[in-house]
């Protein structure tokens, strides 16, 4: 989007709302709404990806030493990651902390 | 100089569909209900006939009618469709979705009450109940009216600064179903006055948008307010089609309608077919010396605030007929408009709400005569109520 939406005023508003560049909801940041962070203890990790594959807001990625990782900026702290983890590697623990 | 075209007795469901195929709609996607019905039966015979080259599309429901509607139109084909009622009610959800994606969709509304106790017959409860859906919404009050106003309102819809979908209220029977004189306007000349729809922004594989997407709080009151704008500017343009449509065909349309005002010190205030019974109790009335004028709303949604108090300005008396109960309210819902349009005004009339003519039940010349007697009168004592019920047995 030309503008963040936090910027836009009525009159940037297109016709019926209707949003002609892609990608906008990319720019959605939907990490605000956590109220648990999934932690890692990557030792057990086994790259296996299934952390990943059922991740409903598809925002875990591989990082530099290619294990599977959250990107908070859209992880919204479903746990569900946590759960599927076949060697229990990540953990939820509240945001306060 | 005015298009003079035959005048012939018409029944006023298939002139609404006769003026649908002079538009050249693309899509017609509708579910039968009394008393539309004749409307759309007549647009499928014409479709299976030949003689409208367009897509009818027969839905299993009015929620469907309504969503395909917004598919076809999404895609840039000029779209109509028709209920009542409950089916009205039925696509009621849908209906914001039509006006906040700015789809120009042109819908008849054959007026009726609402179940239960069941009634097929004519009130304006259905109205009423889509009153803030966000359509630009023109109520007529014959044959002709209904006629003139499905062609001007798919050029309104489709005009690049208005965009939005319109609802035309043509009472239920009362209009629907009678043979009336009707001039169908000729077709060059309709070609002429509403050009081809282009949809800005249409579906395209070629230039993907997304339509009705999620907004957040961030941006979900710009977008409605945007919204409001828009269908608030749409009056100017409306009234610039109707003036166009005068000039092309010989027939003036406006958003407040006036009938034997001059001098009138009590008005009475009326939507759709009844006000036709009404001007003759006015024309009765007239005649044995009493000051009564008639006021008459043709363009319901967006609210014509300067006209409209310019209409009554000089009234003592204001007595507003409405069709519908706003159960547990203040009166009816077009009088309690009403009476907010004109509180801060410094002069203003003695407003009387009335509600009748209920599920079918009839307002005679006579009837009228009695409203206004029952409005003047409560004008100068007050009453009890909140409103006046006209003809309930007691």
């Amino acid at each position: 989007m030309a503008k963040p939406e936090n910027e836009l005023t009525w009159e940037d508003i297109d016709i019926g709302a209707i949003v002609t560049e892609p990608g906008s909801a990319r720019a959605y940041r939907t990490g605000f709404w956590r109220s648990q962070r999934p932690t890692y203890d990557f030792r057990k990790c086994i790259k296996c990806g299934i952390c990943a594959m059922y991740c409903p807001e598809g925002c875990i990625g591989q990082n530099k030493e290619a294990f599977f990782e959250a990107d908070l900026y859209w992880c919204k702290g479903c746990g569900v990651c946590a759960r599927e983890c076949p060697t229990r590697v990540i953990s939820m623990v509240e945001e306060e902390e | 100089m005015a298009a003079k075209t035959a005048v012939e007795g018409i029944e006023v469901s298939i002139g609404i569909s006769e003026a649908v195929g002079l538009a050249d709609a693309d899509v017609i996607a509708a579910y039968p209900i009394t008393p539309q019905t004749h409307i759309v039966e007549h647009l499928a015979e014409m479709v299976a006939e030949g003689e409208l080259d367009a897509e009818f599309i027969p839905v299993e429901s009015e929620h469907s009618a309504m969503s395909a509607c917004l598919g076809s139109s999404a895609a840039g084909a000029r779209t109509f469709t028709a209920t009542a009622g409950q089916g009205l009610e039925l696509m009621h959800e849908v209906l914001y979705v039509a006006s906040s994606m700015q789809l120009p969709i042109v819908m008849a509304v054959a007026n009726r009450a609402l179940s239960s106790p069941l009634s097929v017959w004519g009130d304006h409860s259905d109205m009423m109940s889509v009153r803030d859906t966000g359509w630009i919404q023109i109520v007529v009050e014959n044959g002709q009216e209904a006629v003139d106003n499905i062609i001007c309102s798919f050029r309104i819809a489709e005009d690049k600064r208005v965009l939005l979908p319109v609802m035309m209220h043509v009472d239920g029977f009362y209009l629907t179903h009678v043979i009336e004189p009707i001039a169908l306007p000729d077709r060059e000349l309709v070609k002429k006055f509403l050009p081809p729809n282009r949809f800005p922004l249409p579906l395209n594989p070629d230039h993907p948008v997304t339509m009705g997407d999620f907004a957040p709080p961030v941006v979900y009151t710009e977008a409605k307010w945007a919204q409001e704008v828009n269908l608030r500017n749409s009056q100017k343009i409306i009234e610039e089609v109707w003036g166009e449509f005068h000039k092309v065909f010989g027939r003036k349309y406006s958003p407040v309608e006036k009938y034997r005002t001059d001098n009138a010190r009590v008005l009475l205030f009326t939507m759709g077919s009844f006000s036709e019974t009404a001007m003759e109790a006015v024309d009765k009335m007239q005649g044995e010396g009493r000051d009564i004028g008639l006021v008459r709303l043709r363009l319901w949604r967006p609210f014509p605030f300067a006209e409209f108090r310019e209409a009554v300005k000089d009234a003592d008396v204001l007595i507003v007929l409405d069709r519908a109960i706003s159960f547990g309210g203040p009166g009816g819902a077009v009088c309690s408009e009403i009476k907010a349009a004109l509180y801060d005004e410094p002069r203003k009339p003695k407003i009387v709400s009335i509600i009748g003519g209920l599920g079918g039940r009839d307002i005679t010349v006579a009837g009228f005569e009695e409203i206004i007697e029952r409005g003047i009168q409560v004008a100068a004592t007050g009453s009890k109520n909140e409103y006046e019920i006209y003809g309930v047995r007691e």
